[in-house]
């Protein structure tokens, strides 16, 4: 393997890892701020793809925009979306037991997955990178690599550090943070806990749609990559350790270097080797990498 | 028969840190034989760390601790129940969905488990039935035995707490606040069933009603802030200035 | 974790007439199995065959949820070790025999059960979910990718296991008749074992596991030993599956088969043995129901709607599952609660 290949990979493993990573922090923010477990958060990873082909020519049509403006609406559609989703069906599953929210979100995947082989069949589907970052950037002499997956690390690194920053640094952060300790106080104080979880839920919601759409062209379009995503993202947080962000990323880049160099030098086991990594982690240390952080 | 005074439980200069707190300092206890040692002190000063440690669920940053003569200090808590220590909490931690005999029983099983005897009906195992009679009777819920636990009243459900911990035929008893919400009659109900305990048992009680503690303690532990300010007979403590500058004074030892 | 109301559990007293009215129902449901051959034609026996594995299916999980409270998500990977082991075991040509096999198929379930179990009983609530649904995924991948589980296509059981010269598990009714004394042997087992000794230590485990290491149990072996041994059952039912069907592929250790026996132990009733019965024959009749296109025409192919759909709403308005639907009928009718739910074990 020459330098310029191994960049390459170590490339694709931080595009990997990193969207990873975005995934699962909205898994991970619906979960702790209000305890819900969504087994139904990789459906909207597999609604955002099937959006970024679906509404492309429909985005096209009537605005005359291409893949950014498609992001646009999708993002809008996505919000709102999650806002009645929660109010409809979610903000009924708090006070319940982890089973049942299991169940009910699983009950929800497979109305999805429905939903959208009803609406949009189930066939596969590539969607085309915009002309604008179509394009490769030299590597070396011989090698390039796309634009466009330097452009899935940048967005997902961009989301990731906006999250930290509303988290820490705004009011609406604040008490985002005391509402998932302390809802009775947060209430108290005169704050809508109803609408803090809807905006939290909707953001969950926003967060995978857009990972499923900007991650559209690289990974193509196929029903059954919601579950595949989840459970991927499930991995992470076994992984990561309890409730801790910094595990999570950790843990998201494990697993691109992992899968995306399994997948060059031992492809036939590259599907079984991030959970033979997960059984090591958890020989080595059985509450993941970090706890709650 | 004259109690004996053989030491059952010892913790030695018990340290735990949380991070840079330090929730108990250097702690040292003696539970001896026929004795109930009252550990009292402020919200925050440390005593649940303390007991926690003792029994089992929180390992100590520092310190050993030793039950029967034995260090137990890096025992899991079920070992430390097989050897003869028992634990009653704060929050009763009964189960609800279980008649007050089967609570007690499935204690009391705790001393003959034979789980591989996958057949056997597990109410007709003697041992176990035995010990749960003869706990509740203890208890003074021998009416009670088919009534499922979640339905007691909240002192019931504090002697059902108490009966699970001597199904189990302890030598050490750690009562985590056991009188906690009850009312004066169910108060001397409790008192009079830890002055029978007393002879035969160490107890450690973990008490906020101060006139309870007076009541019925051979000695008294007094922590602030995780350390210990005062240990001695009840007279001597409530005599000791620290003590009432603790209680009396400005400090409520937060945190 | 505890979901599902029972009267209180153990008393001097002997068996209450609930009790009896259970074991009723299950002499019934029983005897109606065993005369079913009688009165359907080979379609109805294939069907009932296949409910009941489905059932035997449910029941290794009803061990592991309704008896410990430990939720696991990845049971289809044991049912999938059994009926892949079924398979690669035989003999190319000939017919094994089942004295050897079976044994060989459950010991093989329990011995990955155990695998997982160590590693994921360390584990809790939503955690331990995700960590048996990542396992499962794990063995998927092992015969989705590798040339050991012959791909996508699977592989074929090309001679199905006998027993000495008079039981051909080829044929129809013996393997009815197989498959029904095996649901009665695990239903009896497991009713011997819960209210055993293990059994109430595993539900006190799932009522209230600090108060049983306060206590002096070790919680860890016997959730390890719970695992395992639903690990074996559910590898039985997977030995009957591929014996049955003759063919076996990775989609029998999906993850969606491992939501589905969930779904079964839910809509059948938490906490009773009936409830996996129950709840084996109601999924079976409800994807049948679903399935039909004489009832949903060109909807049929969409049957996961009407499934999905169907989970939620007996999620949401069945928290007993049918086997509760008796007592809450009589608690809306008399107006009162009259059984206790069982909770997370407060005050």
């Amino acid at each position: 393997m020459t330098l310029a290949t191994f960049l390459i990979q170590c490339l694709n493993a931080l595009q990997y890892g990193l969207l990873l990573f975005l995934v699962a922090s909205g898994l991970t923010l619906i979960f702790g701020i209000m305890g819900v477990i969504n087994l139904a958060h990789g459906s909207f990873y597999m609604i955002g793809a099937y959006m970024a082909y679906a509404l492309a020519p429909f985005v096209g049509a009537t605005f005359g925009g291409g893949f950014f403006a498609t992001l646009a609406v999708g993002l809008v559609l996505a919000v709102l979306f999650g806002y009645l989703l929660e109010w409809a069906f979610f903000s009924f599953l708090y006070e319940r037991e982890h089973l049942q929210q299991v169940l009910m979100t699983y009950g929800l995947i497979l109305v999805f997955e429905e939903l959208r082989s009803l609406i949009v069949g189930d066939d596969v589907h590539g969607v085309a990178p915009p002309p604008l970052l179509a394009g490769t950037l030299p590597l070396g002499e011989l090698m390039t690599y796309p634009v466009y997956r330097l452009f899935i690390s940048g967005v997902c690194l961009a989301l990731a550090l906006g999250m930290y920053f509303v988290f820490t640094r705004t009011r609406l952060g604040m008490m985002i943070r005391a509402g998932s300790t302390n809802r009775e106080m947060v209430q108290s104080l005169g704050i809508d806990i109803k609408f803090l979880y809807r905006v939290v839920f909707a953001a969950g919601v926003a967060i995978a749609v857009l990972a499923g759409m900007v991650a559209a062209p690289v990974s193509s379009v196929y029903p059954g990559m919601g579950g595949t995503v989840l459970i991927i993202c499930f991995v992470v947080v076994v992984i990561g350790g309890i409730g801790s962000i910094r595990g999570a990323l950790l843990a998201s880049l494990l697993i691109g270097v992992v899968d995306t160099f399994g997948k060059v030098f031992v492809p036939q086991a590259a599907g079984v080797l991030v959970y033979v990594l997960m059984a090591l982690i958890l020989l080595w240390k059985p509450d993941g990498l970090f706890k709650a952080g | 028969m004259m109690a004996t005074s053989d030491v059952l439980l010892r913790g030695r200069t018990i340290t735990r840190r949380w991070g840079g707190l330090v929730a108990v300092d250097r702690v040292s206890i003696d539970l001896e034989r026929g004795s109930v040692h009252a550990v009292i002190g402020t919200n925050g000063a440390g005593k649940s760390t303390l007991v926690n440690i003792l029994s089992g669920e929180i390992a100590a940053s520092a310190g050993q601790v030793e039950l029967l003569g034995k260090d137990v200090t890096a025992w899991p808590q079920p070992r430390r129940a097989r050897a003869g220590l028992g634990r009653s909490y704060q929050r009763s931690t009964i189960y609800p969905s279980f008649s007050v005999f089967e609570n007690c029983r499935l204690a009391a099983q705790a001393r003959t488990q034979r789980p591989w005897h996958w057949w056997q009906d597990a109410q007709r195992c003697s041992v176990s039935t035995a010990a749960a009679q003869a706990a509740a009777r203890r208890a003074g819920l021998a009416g009670l035995l088919d009534r499922p636990a979640g339905l007691l009243s909240h002192g019931e459900k504090r002697q059902l707490e108490i009966a699970m911990c001597l199904a189990t035929e302890p030598e050490v008893l750690l009562l985590d606040e056991p009188l906690a919400g009850m009312g004066a009659e169910e108060t001397e109900r409790m008192l009079a069933l830890l002055a029978d305990l007393r002879s035969g048992h160490a107890i450690l009680l973990v008490e906020h009603d101060m006139d309870a503690v007076f009541r019925i303690a051979d000695r008294i532990t007094v922590m602030v802030n995780g350390a210990v300010i005062a240990s001695d007979t009840p007279e001597a403590v409530r005599a000791n200035p620290e003590v009432q500058a603790a209680y009396l004074g400005g400090a409520d030892g937060g945190g | 974790m505890a979901l599902g109301a029972q009267a209180p559990w153990g008393g001097p007293a002997g068996p209450s007439p609930m009790d009896r009215s259970k074991l009723l129902f299950v002499a019934l449901a029983f005897g109606a199995l065993a005369l079913w051959p009688l009165a359907a034609g080979n379609y109805g026996i294939d069907l009932v065959t296949k409910i009941m594995i489905y059932a035997v299916f449910a029941l290794s999980l009803e061990l592991l949820v309704g008896g410990t409270g430990l939720v696991c998500f990845g049971q289809a990977a044991f049912f999938g070790v059994g009926a892949y082991a079924t398979v690669l075991l035989s003999p190319a040509d000939a017919a094994a025999s089942v004295l050897w096999l079976l044994p060989a198929c459950i010991l093989l379930a329990a011995l990955y059960a155990l695998a997982v179990g160590a590693l994921s009983v360390r584990t809790r609530g939503v955690y331990f979910i995700m960590v048996t649904l990542a396992f499962a995924q794990m063995a998927y991948y092992v015969v989705h990718d590798t040339p050991l589980g012959g791909g996508t296509d699977g592989i074929y059981l090309n001679a199905r296991p006998v027993i000495g010269g008079w039981l051909d598990l080829g044929k129809p009714l013996p393997l009815y008749g197989f498959t029904l004394a095996c649901l009665a042997g695990v239903f009896v087992g497991l009713a011997l074992l819960l209210r055993s000794r293990l059994g109430r230590a595993l539900a006190g485990i799932r009522v209230n596991e600090q108060r049983m290491r306060a206590t002096g149990f070790s919680t860890y072996p016997y959730k390890l030993a719970a695992f395992t041994v639903s690990g074996g059952i559910a590898g039985l039912a997977g030995f009957l599956f591929a014996v049955k069907d003759g063919l076996v592929n990775p989609e029998l250790m999906s993850w969606h088969l491992s939501g589905a026996v969930l779904i079964m132990i839910i809509l059948g009733g938490l906490g009773h043995l009936r409830g996996a019965l129950v709840g084996a024959f109601a999924f079976a009749l409800l994807q049948e129901l679903f399935k039909s296109e004489a009832i949903f025409g060109t909807f049929a192919k969409h049957w996961l709607l009407g499934l999905g759909l169907t989970i939620i709403a007996s999620v949401a308005l069945l928290p007993r599952g049918l086997v509760g639907v008796p007592a809450q009928l009589r608690e809306r009718l008399l107006g009162r609660r009259g059984t206790l739910r069982g909770t997370r074990g407060g005050a």
